[in-house]
């Protein structure tokens, strides 16, 4: 057994899971359930007591994610990124990765502790906020389609494009 | 123009979209 390579895609596929998970339940459920919650009253129960901790694993897992899958390519890294011939399949998904972890930590939790209030942010700040949170985890949610797509053709890359 | 990522299946669809260009791009490349 070729421990660093096997550990690392275990690992890679338990942290994703994680990420895109939780990435899925704010979007297909979390959107949905604030907004009603909002309407009766009940939303500070999702944001004191959910979001904190959905965040965290969200965002560290993300993390996890990225590194395990820099150690599973190991000295592949740069052909993959560089999109080389051998390696553009999973070069497209390490790309779109990249870029939702980019996401993850530039935009959606620098945003979501302006609306959780763990950092100080007027109401006009919060709702513009609020809006570029949403917009970076729709768009991530809209690139992890094309980016699992990838992830699986670069472990089967006849499969996909034989 | 409303913009797509505002409802689930817009998200969803352009997802699904961007899967179909790639994916002929990289056809195309590897001469496929």
């Amino acid at each position: 057994m070729d421990w660093v390579p096997a550990s690392s895609r275990w690992i890679h596929l338990l942290a994703g899971v994680m990420w895109i998970g939780l990435l899925y339940y704010f979007n297909f459920v979390n959107v949905a359930a604030a907004k009603a919650a909002a309407a009766d009253g009940t939303a500070a129960g999702i944001s004191k007591h959910v979001m904190p901790r959905a965040l965290l694993w969200f965002r560290w897992a993300a993390v996890v994610t990225w590194l395990s899958g820099a150690a599973l390519l190991g000295a592949n890294f740069g052909a993959a990124f560089l999109l080389q011939k051998s390696h553009v399949a999973i070069g497209i998904g390490a790309w779109l990765g990249t870029i939702m972890l980019i996401n993850v930590w530039g935009l959606i939790w620098p945003n979501q502790k302006k609306i959780l209030g763990m950092v100080p942010a007027t109401d006009e700040e919060k709702n513009k906020a609020r809006r570029v949170a949403f917009l970076a985890s729709r768009t991530n949610t809209m690139l992890s389609i094309p980016m699992l797509y990838f992830m699986a053709a670069g472990a089967h890359t006849a499969l996909f494009f034989g | 123009m409303k913009n797509p990522l505002d409802s689930l299946w817009g998200t969803i669809i352009t997802g699904l979209i961007l899967t179909l260009i790639l994916h002929n791009a990289v056809s195309y490349y590897l001469g496929g």
